[in-house]
């Protein structure tokens, strides 16, 4: 699924964040903070983000993309409205996280790492988030669900429609 | 300004409003002089590094200074030389708490020796094996702790500059670590002339992204510089060249926290705990089957059974324990008949797992440690950071032997190619994570070879965990209630109203649905 | 600079303190295989490949990243270490696609050379493989990225040319990691200048020249090394002939100075191959057809001289 960046809706936010690059450019080893601000304001790393901050901070797109690509809280298609991360630590594949997950995955239809065509939810995999007295845990936006069974999966969702 | 007499007048200011609130909330009591938690799960423990987590209020660094938070660092600032600091480090003899044990005293020491215009220590907050929570409870719950510890480090190698590198998934200990330096800085106890010494000391925050490879050191530098975080290959020592190719010292939360305690009470104290080798406490992440799960901190060489069964209460469910994982992804499962083993750094070595960081999995009869092996490993091909081939391409080839094995359609010599490859990976990675990410299988399979072997030459997980080797029955308990037939997805159930149901093995998806409607227990894995 | 004494393999030499082993047993005619490792670029100890024992320490030490120490004593071919290449190789072709019999780098490969030295074969596995990302944008360079063994040296090429190059980068991790243009582009639609750096240091069929592919392979041509006449520097290219005739020009060094341009590879080849091939230019993100003319940006001057001789003979 594409999902197409729109420079003009976004404007202010790129100048707000051109301000922050403004601001932070002369500090070393900016470009993580850089590209977390972005991931941030925008909700995902758009390309046309990533060469802007090629240009501010006259670092290659190419080492930019490399960096962008190797950390996992990255992303390139933007997060839904609700975040659900579920945590695959240990303690919580022991009590059932896998099918925890493939139950968030069967009610919202898209697989872990994709994002609802109406971008209204998104799955994110995340290690252990320690809270493993409650595992099998989910942390939806910032609100923690745990003692999960696959049953309360679509009570907990609908909450979030 | 504040010196050293404002601090010592605020500490006893401060320490009597925390006494009255504590009184008030009354879920502490005073042992030795110091407070600790009320209840036998706390009793049991000894608390050096969680000293004041749960007691004082993590918000507030008077609650810090009464309980002698920053006397340490005024002390040394003006009564100690960085030689002295540095000495002293030494004979107490506190070994890095991330995981390799490496003594803190002599990174300092090496540190100390180069001359350079600019040095660093760096605060490794990258807590990331699944399973481990220490660090983010000491954030959480005494953030100056740390900060003094990295003061005191700063005085000593004669650094100025500070970083925290933070697991960006803990936002709790990141907004309590900003709060702490902001604090800190406002009380003059970080910044330019700390106390009116003239040493300069400032901390700033950097926040991980999602790569568990940056817990390695080299690793979280480069990540630290903004680059991707792949460990660099040890031509130099980190103490001679590390961040930005300055002298650097990186030590871990966990050792950090300590540090100002030593200096409050001394190296003859610190050493009295623990073992000889192993000075100390260490911190736990004691999950997965025990009953009371959480951190507990214990003198080192405490016997794995104790922390298992006297402070944990013991599995879960009253089932039988089967082995107990330590170290993450670097460590190894040690078998039930190994608990009496203590818990230092050479003893679980000697056994081929290791201290890690703390984490600490109970893992039950109903574990299969072949299926554990392969989460592991899981983990490390998804964290490898693709640098050297042992690691990326040697995991991803052990962890397919691995699900070729779980699925039963592994042989012998898949098991003898899964050694052969651990030797290889061990031996020839370049980085701890990789050095180490065979760990997990080569202990199961030392300890636990019979369940391999039944899972290649019989075809059966005998711990009943494996889907793909399980069929799914329905006993002669069964109702003939229907619940089970219709809530079979592939509709693979047969059986008339109140006679007993039997599933087509070749159709069943193992999904479990039946097993998990059926209200009287009839349908069963075997 | 101080200089040390040490044995490899029961042969002693005396080389200056900053030296490697890998260095050191090269100056004894002991070569120890290696992939990542180029004395130009920075030491990443990447490919482990370079591993040998060092008496007195346990591990495997890499002899590219370990400097040479007073008395040390190296065995560069034990059967620890030969088991651990062979390990090493049989990973990387795992991943590697067996395509020797046509693949243009034959002969010349390096995966190949050390997998026919120490026994290691192709082998079949259902495992997974490199994904086939193949980029034809170029009429210069081809770029498949299942041959690529992620050695890097490409990458650290790039990027010794400040500004005007690091196109090249390492994207994604662990088995997914590969080398990528820009954010991800083709070489038609980066920024790339087809100076070829990557193609010269690229030790496996991951990058080629694509002039040459179908026209000879390393051991059946004639290969001669000549200097590029467009600047005073003068990087090294090769004339590669086959049954005399010369087929093609491919970029072989930098000079000191200079990082190899794609104006100097297409005069070379104009001035020394039989029949070249037609040039191409890009021009908004896609490469062109054009003239010889065009190509080595040489209209103006064309114009002028006709102009002036034009007038002499008048």
């Amino acid at each position: 699924m594409e999902f197409k960046f729109n420079l003009e809706e976004n404007k202010e936010k790129i100048q707000e964040f051109r301000d922050f690059i403004k601001e932070n450019r002369d500090k070393q080893g900016v470009l993580m903070p850089v590209l977390q601000e972005a991931q941030v304001k925008f909700g995902y790393l758009p390309n046309e983000i990533l060469e802007i901050v090629s240009k501010d901070l006259n670092i290659p797109l190419s080492e930019i993309y490399g960096v962008a690509t190797f950390y996992s809280q990255f992303t390139f298609i933007p997060k839904g409205e609700n975040n659900i991360s579920v945590c695959l630590g240990t303690a919580c594949y022991v009590k059932g996280a896998e099918k925890v997950l493939a139950e968030i995955e069967n009610v919202l239809g898209i697989k872990c790492g994709g994002t609802t065509p109406d971008l209204k939810f998104s799955i994110t995999p995340t290690r252990c988030i320690g809270a493993c007295g409650l595992a099998p845990v989910i942390n939806i936006n910032d609100d923690t669900h745990g003692k999960l069974k696959p049953e309360d999966i679509k009570a907990i969702i609908e909450k979030y429609r | 300004m504040m010196t050293l007499e404002k601090l010592q007048e605020l500490k006893e200011k401060s320490r009597l409003v925390l006494e009255e609130r504590l009184k008030e909330e009354d879920n502490t009591e005073v042992k030795d002089g110091n407070f600790i938690l009320k209840g036998d799960y706390y009793r049991k423990q000894t608390r050096i590094a969680l000293r004041n987590c749960e007691i004082i209020r993590p918000e507030s660094i008077d609650e810090y200074i009464a309980l002698d938070g920053y006397t340490s660092l005024g002390r040394i600032l003006t009564e100690m030389k960085p030689e002295d600091v540095i000495n002293t480090m030494v004979e107490s003899n506190l070994r890095g708490r991330g995981g390799a044990g490496f003594p803190a005293g002599r990174k300092w020491a090496e540190a100390f020796k180069y001359d350079s215009d600019k040095k660093y220590v760096i605060c490794n907050a990258d807590e990331g094996d699944p399973g481990a929570f220490m660090d983010r409870s000491i954030l959480e719950g005494d953030p100056h702790s740390v900060l003094e510890g990295m003061a005191i480090a700063g005085y000593a190698i004669g650094a100025d500059q500070g970083f925290i590198y933070v697991r960006a998934e803990y936002p709790l200990a990141v907004k309590r670590l900003k709060q702490a330096i902001e604090q800190a800085k406002e009380y003059g106890l970080l910044g330019n002339n700390i106390l009116g010494t003239g040493f300069n000391f400032d901390i700033e925050l950097r926040l991980g992204a999602g790569a568990f490879v940056c817990g390695e050191g080299t690793a979280l530098m480069e990540s630290i510089e903004g680059k991707r975080g792949m460990p660099r290959t040890k031509i130099y020592r980190t103490a001679q060249k590390g961040l930005w190719q300055k002298p650097t010292v990186i030590n871990n939360v966990e050792t950090l926290a300590n540090v100002p305690v030593i200096f409050q009470r001394g190296t003859e104290w610190f050493r009295g705990i623990g073992t000889e080798k192993s000075p100390g406490t260490k911190v736990f992440a004691l999950v997965g089957k025990v009953k009371n799960a959480g951190l507990v901190e214990v003198p080192m060489g405490m016997p794995l059974r104790e922390i298992v069964f006297d402070i944990g209460g013991g599995v879960a469910d009253d089932k039988a324990i089967k082995a107990v994982q330590t170290g993450g992804p670097s460590g190894g499962c040690i078998p039930a008949d190994l608990l009496d083993t203590p818990v230092d750094f050479e003893s679980l070595a000697k056994i081929g797992s290791i201290m890690g960081s703390g984490g600490m999995v109970v893992m039950d009869e109903t574990d299969c440690m072949v299926d554990i092996a392969r989460f592991f490993l899981d983990f490390t091909v998804e964290e490898s950071c693709g640098k050297c081939v042992p690691c990326r391409e040697g995991t991803k080839r052990m962890l397919e032997l691995l699900e070729k094995i779980t699925s039963g359609e592994g042989t012998e010599e898949d098991i003898a190619r899964m050694e052969s490859l651990a030797d290889t990976i061990s031996s020839a990675s370049l980085c701890g994570l990789g050095q180490t990410a065979a760990n997990p299988v080569t202990s199961t399979l030392h300890y636990f070879r019979e369940e391999y072997e039944a899972h290649v030459n019989e075809k059966k997980c005998p711990a009943g965990a494996c889907q793909a080797l399980l069929e799914f029955y329905i006993t002669d308990k069964c109702i003939g209630c229907t619940k089970c037939a219709r809530n079979c997805p592939t509709s693979c159930i047969d059986g008339k109203l109140k006679e007993r149901h039997v599933i087509d093995t070749d159709r069943c998806i193992k999904c479990g649905n039946c097993a998990s409607v059926c209200p009287v227990g009839a349908v069963i894995k075997r | 600079m101080k200089n040390v004494t040490l044995t490899i393999d029961g042969k002693q030499i005396t080389v200056p303190e900053d030296y490697s082993i890998i260095q050191a047993a090269k100056e004894l005619g002991i070569e120890i295989p290696a992939l990542c490792y180029d004395p130009n670029l920075e030491v990443v100890s990447a490919c482990r490949l370079c591993v040998v024992e060092i008496e007195g320490s346990k591990k495997l030490e890499t002899s590219c990243s370990v400097k040479v120490r007073e008395g040390m004593v190296v065995n560069s071919e034990t059967e620890k270490v030969i088991k651990a290449r062979q390990d090493i190789l049989q990973l990387l072709l795992d991943s590697h696609p067996n395509d020797c019999l046509t693949c243009q780098k034959a002969g010349e490969c390096l995966l190949q050379k050390y997998s026919y030295k120490y026994g290691v074969k192709f082998r079949k596995h259902d495992g997974a493989m490199r994904p086939e990302l193949m980029d034809t944008s170029s009429p210069y360079i081809l770029k498949d990225n299942s041959k690529c063994i992620l050695c890097g040296k490409c990458v650290r090429t790039c990027s010794q040319i400040k500004g005007e190059r690091e196109v090249l980068a390492f994207a994604e991790r662990g088995y997914d990691t590969k080398i990528v243009l820009d954010s991800d582009k083709t070489f038609a639609a980066s920024k790339c200048v087809s100076c070829n750096r990557c193609v010269t240091v690229c030790p496996v069929g991951a990058l080629v020249d694509k002039r040459l592919i179908g026209k000879t392979r390393a051991w059946e041509a004639d290969i001669k090394t000549i200097n590029c006449k467009v600047c005073d520097y003068g990087c090294e290219f090769e004339v590669l002939s086959k049954d005399n005739e010369k087929v093609a020009v491919r970029a072989k060094a930098p000079s000191n100075g200079r990082p190899l341009c794609l104006k100097g590879r297409l005069t070379t080849e104009l001035l020394n191959v039989d029949n070249p091939d037609t040039p191409y230019r890009k021009i908004g993100g896609k490469f062109n057809e054009t003239t010889w003319t065009k190509a080595l940006g040489l209209s103006n001057v064309i114009d002028k001289i006709e102009k002036l001789e034009k007038k002499d003979e008048e």
